[in-house]
């Protein structure tokens, strides 16, 4: 395998946030929906770009990964398809947000899309799973990993921890940039500019 | 209670026969999905090869793919000519639940536009070489597959209803959501085709049916309310 076995370092930990990221995105959704609270609704539309990159990059590194180990770099093996019809929950429901122009009900409609998408996925993924097993079984064994050895598990839950706190720092600053956009008609963003600039003609 | 039971179900039918009589005096509304059915089938032995021992093993695909397309299709309109007209929000302000007046909507919707593509399907079938042993595991998936995927569009087709061009953006957010039923019901085809047992994927489609009827009225009611806000 040489060094190509590194790759999985990034796609592991990229696959888990997609899946991980989509359930954040449709529980904070819910709970902006369910309890009418705005910070919700805010951090659901920050999760989704956040969501498809991670799957793009679960996929794109899949992708590469086959290329040593299968010899091609896509097959339309169990775990690539149900990431590439994430990819297309994920597409969906930003196509939805840019879609409806009043921003508060674009987010509550795409809140109820994540959801149901999120009762959708379980099914989905053993539908793809089994229509697998179904025409290609012998992919399935071929893919199950040995026990990982102990100097790669250390490196692996070191990317896994990294690419949660990068998720938590992006998602903060995106989550901060729809709030100043969804209250730039009020008087504390207007102060806030206001300062920026006077800092800046001070600085400058 | 007797009384509002009574008048509930009145007002299902009422909802049911009102949505089949509109159709049946605009008879396109039966016929394009229909139609679209027949043409998209119609195009693959074009795109890809004429030979029949080809085409009968790509016929499940063919159908499934196409009955999904004509499905989405006809669901763009379901909700709109209600929500233009105002009917729509009566139907949200009426005593009764919504959950249970968008089942009536689905139900007839469902008769409407999919109902033919079973009949029709069967035609097609014989024009794509399909064995015959695959013809009642094609009708029976159909017959539980369409009902599901149009409970499952009605609730992109309520959360699209308010938008001016829908037709694209209802088929983005809804087609990832029709992969299970999509490979249950091709493979049910697949299954009966090589003369082998197609009785557990018929049962899978008639869970995600059930699973699509107790969940999915609750969720396009709610998209109705967001809507309409």
């Amino acid at each position: 395998m040489g060094d190509s076995y590194r790759i999985i370092f990034i796609h592991a930990p990229s696959a888990w946030m997609s899946m991980f990221t989509y359930v954040v995105m449709a529980v904070a959704g819910a709970t902006g929906l369910i309890w009418r609270i705005k910070l919700g609704h805010a951090v659901a539309r920050a999760c989704a770009p956040l969501g498809a990159v991670f799957t793009f990059c679960a996929l794109v590194t899949g992708a590469l990964w086959g290329k040593p180990t299968w010899g091609t770099y896509w097959i339309w093996d169990a775990r690539l398809t149900s990431e590439l019809v994430l990819l297309f929950l994920y597409f969906g429901y930003m196509a939805l947000i840019s879609a409806i122009e009043d921003k508060r009900t674009a987010s509550r409609a795409a809140a109820l899309l994540a959801v149901v998408g999120l009762v959708n996925i379980p099914i989905i993924h053993y539908s793809v799973e089994w229509w697998n097993t179904l025409h290609q079984g012998s992919t399935v064994t071929r893919l199950a990993r040995p026990a990982m050895d102990i100097e790669m598990l250390i490196p692996l839950l070191i990317m896994f921890a990294a690419i949660n706190f990068y998720f938590i720092a992006s998602l903060f600053n995106r989550v901060r940039c729809e709030l100043l956009d969804q209250e730039r008609q009020t008087q504390w963003v207007k102060n806030l500019v206001h300062k920026h600039q006077m800092n800046g003609q001070a600085h400058g | 209670m007797l009384q509002h039971r009574n008048s509930l179900i009145a007002t299902f039918l009422a909802v049911v026969s009102r949505d089949v009589a509109i159709a049946f005096r605009h008879l396109n509304e039966i016929f394009h999905p229909a139609l679209f059915f027949i043409i998209t089938v119609s195009l693959f032995p074009l795109a890809i090869s004429p030979d029949p021992m080809f085409l009968q093993k790509l016929a499940p695909g063919i159908i499934w793919v196409a009955a999904l397309l004509a499905t989405l299709l006809a669901l763009d309109g379901i909700f709109h000519s209600e929500y233009e007209d105002g009917t729509l929000e009566l139907l949200v302000l009426s005593p009764h639940p919504l959950s249970i007046l968008v089942i009536a909507k689905v139900c007839s919707h469902w008769l409407i536009t999919g109902l033919p593509l079973l009949l029709i399907a069967m035609g097609l079938g014989i024009m794509l070489n399909l064995p015959r042993s695959a013809f009642s595991a094609m009708l029976l998936s159909l017959l539980l597959g369409t009902p599901a995927m149009s409970m499952i569009g009605a609730i992109g087709a309520a959360l699209t209803v308010g938008l001016r061009k829908s037709g694209v953006l209802l088929a983005l957010i809804i087609i990832p959501l029709y992969v299970p039923v999509l490979i249950f019901g091709t493979s049910a085809i697949q299954a009966a085709a090589l003369q082998t047992n197609w009785a557990g994927q018929i049962y899978l489609l008639a869970a995600i049916l059930i699973l699509c009827l107790t969940l999915a009225p609750f969720a396009i009611a709610t998209a109705l309310r967001i809507s309409l806000n």
